[in-house]
């Protein structure tokens, strides 16, 4: 029987206690370093963009004066719009197809191994430089008549969301189980019944929810658009010509010295994000009605 | 101290004379513990001169997922220099429940724990007790060996002393007394600076148990310690535990009924959470009191 | 599995046979995926090579060292050396990732181990919001309400700390550590991120012996936790790097563009992003110029690749889970 006068517990050293403590608070704290940005961003965001909000400001062209009323962002809005929308239309699905190859065909092949590859370094490619491969090779090529224009835009948003349409994509087929596959096969359904009645709308959720955070993604990008959609003052609904958007706008409004323009800049910065904002909250909600995962 | 009856051990009791297979164990420094050297030729050595035991007691120790109860009133003692096992069938809370003894029970999200668990007389849940240093007084070995992945054998033992900042020749002293104590340090003396993880299972649970040592506790908890282990290795811990048990209060969660049998001194049966009965082992296998513990002892369910 | 033709013993067509007809839309859809896949590799791999086909103009004029390492860029004089954008770029990133790396990992760890249960989800979501701001919106903000505000706050430290080499001297408004700072905010959802997923990955078993010995939370975390998850966050950072490297937007807004290597943290500066955003307006007359800008961005491009492969490596090893080491953890010898 153990006859010590010892307390029965040993004490743990201040000192410990005290690092302990020190550290919870310091990682705390680094977290709400982390946050402060954000909440600075939307501040002024709000304060300074509200401002400039009106119905004119959504409804008037850019009107190129440097003095007087500089107008509003409406070519922006519908350039953006536009654009982005055709992007979308590629690059889904081409995405979504090389998805399919990925996961019902190709596997764990070398060539598939290759394709992901790609596709990874995809991801890390910077913006400005897919709007340096469109710029190279179809607007010093002045393809389809005009040198800038808003498809060859869209087309260099597209090499943007592809590889996320696609890492996405492959993500979510790769979750639906197989013993759904098997089912439909041993019912005697062809292969692509059962890729197109069963995985598909299975993974859709997430394919959707995969689509709108490359369209959010996209829709602030403004590196891949000042050199091959360029930035214009007026609304075009002319996708072979130059076209605005709201990220070119508001590129081209900063650092003018004239309040006005600055002020329109982040008028427009509040639209911007509260379209992204939009996006990638149905994003969330989307995926939160998965049935995957 | 109780010297329960001699008793025949059941036929699988471990062969005392395979000692060819064993390695050799050189002779222990002067001033430390005689050692037992079989648990059935020696099993009840009575309490070294430096033993840390102390008695740990339960009373009316409730423990809760959620709102579902895993330990239902359970007041036990488990005396200081002795075995004591927990045996029952899956699921019946004798992890809950020997967890809940170094308070690991409450780090799972949504569990908790009421009741008294004293040891010497403290309360371990009493309001202001410091559970970092329960865990000091209280050593646990995991059912899966899980030495820390990336560190040295040497600094798999020295881990928690460090933790104390302990350092330099007197940590060195205690890493090698520590291995000594578990079975071990003939094995990696030369290796002290490998990995953790390149011992064998056995091995490595034993490296488990010099870690649990290190920190000097006065109770032990292994929860199945042997479960993923083979034969060999497990009666290299059975013979380990024997020699501890005049150091340490022991409680050893087991569903191995042989197993108990051939350490423990006292054993207590559980089910759904209630504890059915507890006694001397030979007893509860022998000659239970209760009918419940009589099925299970004799492989009617479980 | 198709059925195939199967042909019954007395010779007879068996009615397992499918019209060849049915099985168009199958190889349609398998030739048409696979198509589309080659056709990617072939278009990324196409792009490259035109990248380094219309860069030929300025490398044979100067050669790929001469531009890449010449420390002159001067376009009225049409002479491009890059070692300017090329350092203003090392200099930028290299800020981002040492103020974004270790906040992003306290916020992660702080996220996955200390704070309250029913703060996880909503803080992490804020910490991905960071993400969804454009990077043309984080340029605004900074240059109108950042710029302005830490000028002073920069002006004092340089003047304070002015022994420490690169420290001190004038501070202009946009500068490299502006820069700096808007990217490590652009990087933070992302190495948060990924760092968050390496540590969930820790085995519980590893904690739980920590914490059976008498570890305070703290102690855990740096006996089990940070060891295991070195290789995944190391990677986390690496990717971390990559974005910073590319971002082009947010960076010419506050760096001030100026095509020389600053001698100061606070001195205007220039990136391999920025150059090409920036003068590509001016550049469209002139092919020297425009070829300087495309090689600059073919520099771009090889240098995120690189970038990239190295925490492809590492985060891979991570998820292979990278164990053992022979050094002593850090931090468990005093």
């Amino acid at each position: 029987m153990n006859g010590t006068d010892a307390p029965v517990l040993p004490p743990v050293s201040p000192r410990r206690r005290r690092t302990d403590r020190f550290m919870r608070g310091l990682f705390g704290g680094a977290t709400i370093v982390a946050i402060v940005p954000l909440v600075l961003v939307i501040f002024y965001l709000v304060q300074k963009g509200l401002g400039s909000w009106s119905i004119d400001f959504f409804t008037t062209d850019p009107s190129g004066k440097f003095f007087g009323d500089p107008g509003g962002i409406k070519s922006a809005i519908l350039g953006t719009i536009e654009m982005v929308g055709l992007a979308t239309l590629i690059a889904v699905p081409i995405g979504i197809g090389v998805a399919i190859y990925l996961v019902e065909y190709g596997k764990r092949g070398r060539f598939a191994q290759v394709v992901r590859y790609f596709i990874d370094v995809m991801t890390g490619v910077p913006s400005i430089v897919f709007g340096l491969f469109i710029y190279i090779t179809l607007v010093l090529a002045g393809t389809g008549g005009t040198a800038f224009a808003g498809w060859k835009g869209s087309a260099a948003l597209a090499l943007l969301m592809l590889p996320i349409v696609t890492r996405a994509g492959e993500v979510v087929l790769t979750l639906v189980p197989d013993e759904l596959r098997e089912g439909a096969l041993a019912l005697g359904a062809p292969r692509w019944r059962v890729i197109f009645r069963i995985v598909l709308p299975t993974a859709l959720p997430g394919l959707i929810t995969g689509m709108l955070l490359a369209v959010a993604r996209a829709a602030g990008e403004t590196a891949p658009l000042i050199f091959t959609a360029t930035i214009v003052k007026g609304s075009s609904l002319d996708l072979n010509g130059p076209m605005n958007s709201l990220p070119a706008q508001i590129f081209s409004d900063v650092g003018q010295a004239q309040d006005r323009l600055v002020a329109r800049a982040w008028g427009a910065a509040l639209t911007l994000v509260l379209m992204i904002l939009i996006l990638t909250t149905l994003a969330r909600v989307v995926s939160r009605r998965s049935r995957l995962a | 101290m109780t010297e329960p009856p001699e008793t025949e051990m059941t036929d699988s009791s471990p062969s005392t004379g395979t000692g060819g297979t064993e390695p050799q164990r050189p002779e222990p420094p002067a001033g430390t513990p005689v050692r037992a050297v079989t648990a059935a030729a020696d099993a009840k050595a009575g309490p070294a001169a430096d033993s840390n035991a102390r008695l740990v007691r339960l009373e009316d120790l409730r423990a809760f997922y959620g709102d579902a109860a895993a330990v239902r009133n359970v007041s036990l003692d488990f005396p200081p220099n002795e075995v004591t096992a927990i045996i029952g069938p899956s699921g019946c809370g004798k992890s809950t429940l020997v967890r809940c003894i170094n308070r690991m029970h409450e780090e799972i999200p949504g569990a908790r724990a009421e009741g008294k668990v004293l040891l010497d007389g403290q309360d371990l849940y009493a309001s202001g007790v410091d559970v970092v240093a329960v865990r000091r007084a209280v050593g646990m070995v995991f059912q899966k060996p899980n030495p820390f992945p990336t560190m040295s054998i040497f600094d798999n033992v020295a881990a928690g002393p460090r933790l104390t900042g302990m350092r330099g020749g007197g940590l060195r002293e205690r890493v090698e007394r520590t291995l000594r104590g578990a079975g071990l340090w003939e094995e990696v003396k030369d290796r002290l600076d490998e990995p953790g993880i390149g011992l064998s299972g056995g091995q490595q649970q034993r490296l488990c148990i010099a870690r649990t040592l290190a920190v000097e506790p006065e109770v032990i908890l292994m929860d199945e310690p042997c479960s993923a282990l083979d034969p060999v290795a497990t009666l290299k811990i059975e013979e380990l535990i024997a020699e501890l048990r005049t150091r340490y209060t022991i409680v050893i969660v087991t569903h191995n009924m042989q197993q108990a049998g051939r350490v423990a001194d006292s054993t207590a049966f559980m089910l759904t959470g209630e504890m059915v009965e507890r006694g001397p082992t030979d007893k509860i296998f022998t000659n239970p009191n209760d009918q419940r513990t009589e099925d299970y002892v004799s492989g009617k369910f479980g | 599995m198709e059925a195939g033709s199967f042909t019954a013993p007395d010779g007879r067509r068996s009615v397992l046979k499918r019209p060849s007809g049915a099985r168009l839309p199958d190889v349609i859809l398998q030739w048409g995926v696979t198509v589309l896949s080659v056709a990617i590799l072939l278009l990324i791999a196409y792009f490259f090579l035109k990248l380094i086909d219309e860069s030929t103009t300025v490398f044979d004029k100067f050669g790929v060292f001469g531009f890449t390492f010449d420390n002159d860029w001067d376009v009225s004089k049409s002479v491009f050396g890059a070692l300017p954008l090329v350092v203003g770029t090392l200099i930028t990133s290299a800020i981002a990732l040492a103020m974004g790396v270790p906040v992003a990992v306290a916020t992660a760890l702080y996220i996955t181990e200390l704070c309250p249960r029913r703060f996880r989800s909503p803080l992490t979501i804020v910490v991905e919001l960071l993400a969804a701001v454009p990077s043309v919106v984080y340029g605004l903000w900074a240059f109108i309400v950042i710029v302005p505000f830490l000028k002073p706050a920069e002006q004092w430290f340089a003047d304070t700390f002015s022994f420490i080499p690169f420290v001190g001297g004038h501070v202009a408004g946009p500068n490299y550590f502006i820069a700096g700072l808007v990217l490590a905010i652009m990087i933070l959802p992302i190495v948060s991120a990924i760092t968050r997923e390496v540590m969930s990955t820790v085995p519980p078993d590893h904690k739980e012996a920590a914490l059976a010995l008498g570890a305070t939370r703290w102690e855990m975390i740096r006996t089990a936790i940070l060891p295991y998850s070195r290789a995944g966050i190391s990677g986390a950072a690496m990717l971390g790097l990559g974005r910073a490297i590319g971002e082009t937007i947010a960076v010419t807004i506050v760096i001030g563009n100026a095509p020389q290597i600053g001698d100061s943290l606070f001195s205007q500066g220039y990136t391999l992003a920025a150059v090409i955003a920036n003068e590509f307006g001016e550049a469209a007359s002139n092919p020297l110029h425009r070829s300087a800008l495309i090689a600059a961005g073919l520099v771009l491009f090889v240098l995120t690749l690189f970038v990239n492969l190295i925490a492809r490596f590492y985060v891979l090893r991570a998820e292979r889970g990278s164990r053992v080491t022979r050094t002593v953890a850090p931090g468990m010898g005093q």
